[in-house]
């Protein structure tokens, strides 16, 4: 099973910043092994996050993010003690989904 | 709303152009510094954290317990400032040990693990990387604590004066020492400031700052794996996991630094 993400989401005025960092290796595809084999590509695709159960962001990744990615992002309209809920889903179909209260 | 995917990729370009745009005004070292305090607050080392905690909780081995019950010197299940107290003797083992090679040993006598095969595997492989994960976890709970590391039993003191003279001693074939890259002020390896480890500030620096997460090949890495590297830089022979050697030149390092805050679980190239 995947490793948990690390969500922070604080209210600033009336947005929310929210900031994630995602366990995930992320392999290009463009990889050798140590026998020249090329090591599968292995990354998230597809990132989606809502604000108390509305979609807010969907986005398609590509082999070009990093490992252990970062992602930032601000939500209009919010407070504290709101719920901040993101997923990703990689290309072998694996996917995570992780919940924040807002502070 | 807006949105906006910062990879550790673009955070690189983004460094290394604003180094160019301002050279005349900054150093090199300032603008990895400031490279540095961008990554510092997405630190992967903070899912490493959450990975040890979890499975220092969790019921595993063949025994199935978890490692609350794990004296790392402080006395059983006591993790908060333990670290800072790392390496110490533990009378059960009759020797110095770590805080990787203490928690491979709470792995062995509670979990039931086979100590031997997990000393064997090499670094960032299957049990490997939960040792990391946990000690970078124990790590972070003794965080901006000064390190206090006991030098009252007689082999606490001889793994000292061990370590002194490992970090000294000249040898393999670039003829080099710890001492060669870490007992001068201001000194680099390219853009890398290499802390001098014989004073007391540079020792904290150093020594407090691993397990440390790597960002140039995204690896979380503990001291054991630090020294091994620099052992590897030095063309010396390969540093096994939990060697004395290792452990001497953490005591040599930790007692230098007394007194200094820890930074681990930091952040590095």
């Amino acid at each position: 099973m995947a490793d948990p993400m690390r969500i922070r989401a604080q209210a600033a005025g009336s947005k929310i910043n929210v900031r994630v960092l995602m366990s995930h290796e992320m392999e290009s595809g463009q990889r050798k092994d140590v026998n020249g084999a090329p090591i599968p590509a292995w990354h998230i695709q597809e990132v989606s996050a809502t604000h108390n159960g509305a979609e807010v962001l969907s986005a398609e990744w590509g082999p070009g993010v990093s490992k252990n990615p970062y992602l930032q992002f601000t939500v209009k309209n919010g407070k504290a003690g709101d719920k901040i809920s993101v997923t990703w889903k990689d290309n072998k179909g694996e996917s995570r989904t992780d919940e924040a209260t807002v502070s | 709303m807006s949105a906006s995917v910062l990879s550790r990729t673009a955070w690189v370009v983004m460094a290394v152009c604003g180094a160019g745009a301002v050279w005349a005004q900054k150093t090199a070292s300032d603008s990895i510094a400031e490279y540095r305090a961008m990554l510092q607050d997405g630190n992967p080392a903070d899912l490493f954290e959450a990975k040890g905690e979890d499975l220092w909780k969790q019921v595993r081995g063949p025994n199935k317990v978890s490692l609350e019950k794990c004296d790392l010197g402080k006395g059983p299940g006591v993790v908060n400032g333990a670290w800072v107290e790392l390496p110490r003797y533990f009378a059960d083992m009759q020797q110095l040990q770590d805080l990787e090679s203490r928690l491979l040993t709470c792995m062995e006598t509670l979990q039931g693990f086979d100590a031997q095969t997990i000393r064997n595997t090499p670094y960032g492989k299957g049990e490997q990387t939960n040792i990391t994960a946990l000690a970078t976890w124990v790590a972070s709970l003794s965080k901006g604590l000064a390190f206090k590391l006991p030098q009252a039993h007689a082999e606490e003191k001889r793994l000292f004066e061990l370590g002194r003279q490992l970090f000294y001693y000249r040898a393999g074939s670039h003829d080099f020492s710890c001492a060669t890259c870490h007992s001068q002020d201001n000194k680099r390896i390219r853009l890398q400031d290499l802390p001098n480890l014989t004073t007391n500030a540079g020792a904290g620096l150093g020594f407090g700052a691993w397990p440390a997460y790597r960002v140039s090949n995204g690896q979380m890495w503990g001291m054991q794996l630090r020294l091994n590297d620099c052992y590897r830089q030095q063309r010396f022979p390969y540093a096994q996991f939990g060697t004395e050697a290792g452990i001497a030149l953490s005591v040599f390092m930790g007692v230098t630094a007394a007194g200094v805050p820890t930074t681990a679980p930091a952040i590095r190239r």
